[in-house]
């Protein structure tokens, strides 16, 4: 009996399903906030760290996985999980340090000498120069060492299968799988990209300016390390690793095969609740057809705030005044919009919670 | 070497500076001393992007990642390589690929091509890596909001660099990348021929929002990505979106100095 196949391929690419690996990831980030000062001991981290490079060079072995994560243009991903998890490690470590000075009445580290200055020639300078010259020899040693890939001449007529968009979307695509590109493709993006602009605005609180720190800004550092890492970076990874063909999921030891066949059970609700629950035909018209989709959209973006400003959110809501508060809660709406929509399709096989093709309005 | 060989190099190198020339370009003396450090970043127009002085804290990499500066050190390599590229490259459909293909038997070192592309991969990843830093650090806080409004529009624009650049190399990769990533724009709500409400854009029964008319006609220029949409995207790489970023790059570095310099606790 081999172990490698018959126990850890079949765990591997179990763990690894999204709708497994994304409910993983959050749990572990939970886990890792929770206890972040025991977690990003040097032991205790230096030891995840190990294990995350044993996996990863024990996984080489597999001929399909050494493809696909060696492929030149994959790098950049490998080498984001590696800074990440790297970078992550190094800010919650110094949170760690910096809050247990700041409950014994201490600065943060970064405020020791706060008033000391230096010039900025020559400190700053060489300091800079000495970066340019490290990036630089990486970037040559990079470009000797991996020729840029270049595919057949563009043909119109033949499409690749699958067919992806360039890395750092491939968030989106993911998306993709839940909602419809008007949602995935245009106002999601475009959230994002307002929603970090306002986040100056929103966040107003004082403390945690300059120095690492996470018990000062618990609620803002949370939300943007799950929207980042976890519905940005990891739909990266899913996006690039474990998305083949017809971008059917497959496992990390699985080869990518273009006629796996993926039964489609995914309904509407409005299938659901006229011919499962009401056991009629739909109706013709889409305003009744629909009306219960519609009502829970309406229900989510009007009602969940108040009950949001009451419970979780009662913190937010006394400090925040109406018209921050009122975007903090649209922001945290649409970003939860995605898992919410997963979780749906995961445990109930939902497909669209309003199914309007006649005006392409699907959610 | 000897110490009279030493003495007198040193004489030759001091005959240098005290030349005319010399001190038309340097303003300041040898910067040795704290007037003629201040100096020597005062009066040159690159190095005043910093200030004379920062905080010590700020100084130290496990503090700053030095993650921005990367990012704007790899936009300048990604700028030599890219103009040494376009000397070699004409962005029409049947020469493009064959364009590529010869640079690697043209081009100095064979690798600039290799360059520009790795240290574009780079750079996307250096960007979110700075963002990651100035977030963890509360660096946003007032009185720097501005400034990260700034750098999230830059971070669109290292984005949209890469994506125009995707499509350049004419091969299956970047024409069905670039497919994937444009259809997007035909379901764009209203504008988009497939998106919510485009139907309502009507003039008696004509449809104004087509396929021949909506967003994702105008980013490619025509209905699919043909060389219409290689041009246009080698336009925005090449020029458009490279002066927009230099410009916001020049507002965002003048405004760390302007905003109190690199962060650090009140």
């Amino acid at each position: 009996m081999n172990i490698f196949d018959d126990f850890i391929v079949p765990l591997s690419n179990f763990l690894t399903r999204p709708e497994i690996l994304v409910p993983l990831a959050a749990l572990s980030l939970a886990l890792v906030l929770r206890f972040y000062r025991t977690v990003t001991k040097p032991k205790i981290a230096g030891g995840i760290g190990i294990a995350f490079v044993l996996l990863f060079v024990g996984s080489l072995s597999d001929a399909h996985f050494k493809e696909i994560i060696l492929k030149a243009d994959n790098l950049p991903i490998v080498l984001l999980i590696a800074s990440l998890l790297f970078f992550l490690w190094l800010c919650l470590r110094r949170a760690a340090i910096n809050d247990e000075r700041l409950e014994r009445d201490l600065p943060p580290i970064e405020a020791v000498h706060k008033r000391q200055t230096v010039l900025v020639w020559p400190d700053l300078v060489m300091s800079e120069f000495i970066c340019l010259l490290a990036v630089s020899a990486l970037l040559t040693v990079w470009s000797v060492g991996i020729p840029a890939p270049l595919e057949e001449p563009a043909s119109a007529a033949l499409t690749p299968n699958p067919s992806k968009a360039p890395w750092y979307f491939l968030g989106l695509q993911e998306m993709l799988v839940y909602y419809d590109p008007w949602l995935a493709g245009v106002v999601f993006p475009l959230t994002i990209v307002a929603g970090l602009m306002t986040i100056p605005y929103i966040d107003t609180n004082p403390r945690g300016n300059g120095y690492y720190t996470l018990k000062d800004r618990k609620f803002a550092i949370s939300v943007f390390l799950f929207g980042f890492l976890i519905f940005w970076v990891l739909l990266i990874v899913i996006g690039t690793f474990l998305r083949g063909a017809n971008w059917n999921f497959f496992g990390p030891f699985e080869v990518w095969d273009p006629h796996k066949a993926v039964p489609l059970m995914n309904i509407n609700l409005s299938e659901i609740f006229w011919v499962k629950m009401m056991n009629t035909r739909l109706p013709e018209n889409w305003l009744q057809r629909e009306f219960l989709g519609i009502l829970v959209v309406l229900a989510y973006f009007l009602i969940a705030p108040l009950l949001l400003a009451k419970t979780v959110l009662k913190e937010q809501f006394q400090k925040l005044d109406f018209v921050r508060f009122s975007i903090v809660i649209m922001l945290l709406l649409l970003m939860l919009a995605l898992p919410i929509k997963m979780l749906g399709r995961w445990m109930f096989n939902l497909k669209y919670i309003v199914y309007i093709p006649e005006f392409f309005f699907n959610i | 070497m000897s110490d009279s060989d030493k003495a007198k190099r040193e004489g030759m190198f001091q005959k240098l500076r005290k030349t005319q020339f010399w001190r038309s370009v340097f303003r300041h003396g040898y910067p040795d001393t704290q007037r003629n450090r201040a100096l020597a970043v005062l009066s040159n127009v690159f190095l005043h992007l910093h200030p004379v002085r920062i905080r010590k804290s700020g100084l130290a990499l496990s503090f700053t990642w030095c993650m921005g500066g990367v990012t704007f050190f790899l936009f300048l390599v990604e700028t030599v390589t890219g103009i040494l590229l376009m000397f070699y490259y004409k962005p029409v459909t049947y020469e493009a690929y064959n364009n590529i293909q010869e640079m690697k038997e043209t081009l100095p070192l064979g690798m600039m091509r290799e360059m520009h592309r790795w240290g574009a991969h780079a750079m996307v990843l250096t960007v979110w890596l700075h963002m990651f830093r100035v977030f963890m650090t509360g660096s946003y806080k007032p009185p720097r909001e501005f400034n990260w409004v700034v750098g999230v529009l830059l971070l669109l624009l290292t984005l949209l660099l890469s994506f125009t650049g995707y499509l350049l190399p004419w091969d299956q990769l970047a024409i069905w990348a670039v497919t994937v990533g444009s259809n997007m724009a035909r379901a764009h709500p209203v504008i988009g021929h497939e998106g919510p409400g485009a139907s309502l854009l009507m003039l008696d029964d004509i449809p104004l929002v087509t396929v021949g008319s909506d967003a994702r006609f105008i980013l490619l220029g025509g209905r699919f990505v043909g060389e219409n949409a290689l041009l246009r995207f080698y336009v925005l790489h090449c020029v458009f979106i490279p002066v927009v970023a230099i410009t916001l790059m020049a507002v965002h570095f003048w405004r760390i100095r302007k905003d109190g310099g690199i962060s650090g606790p009140l």
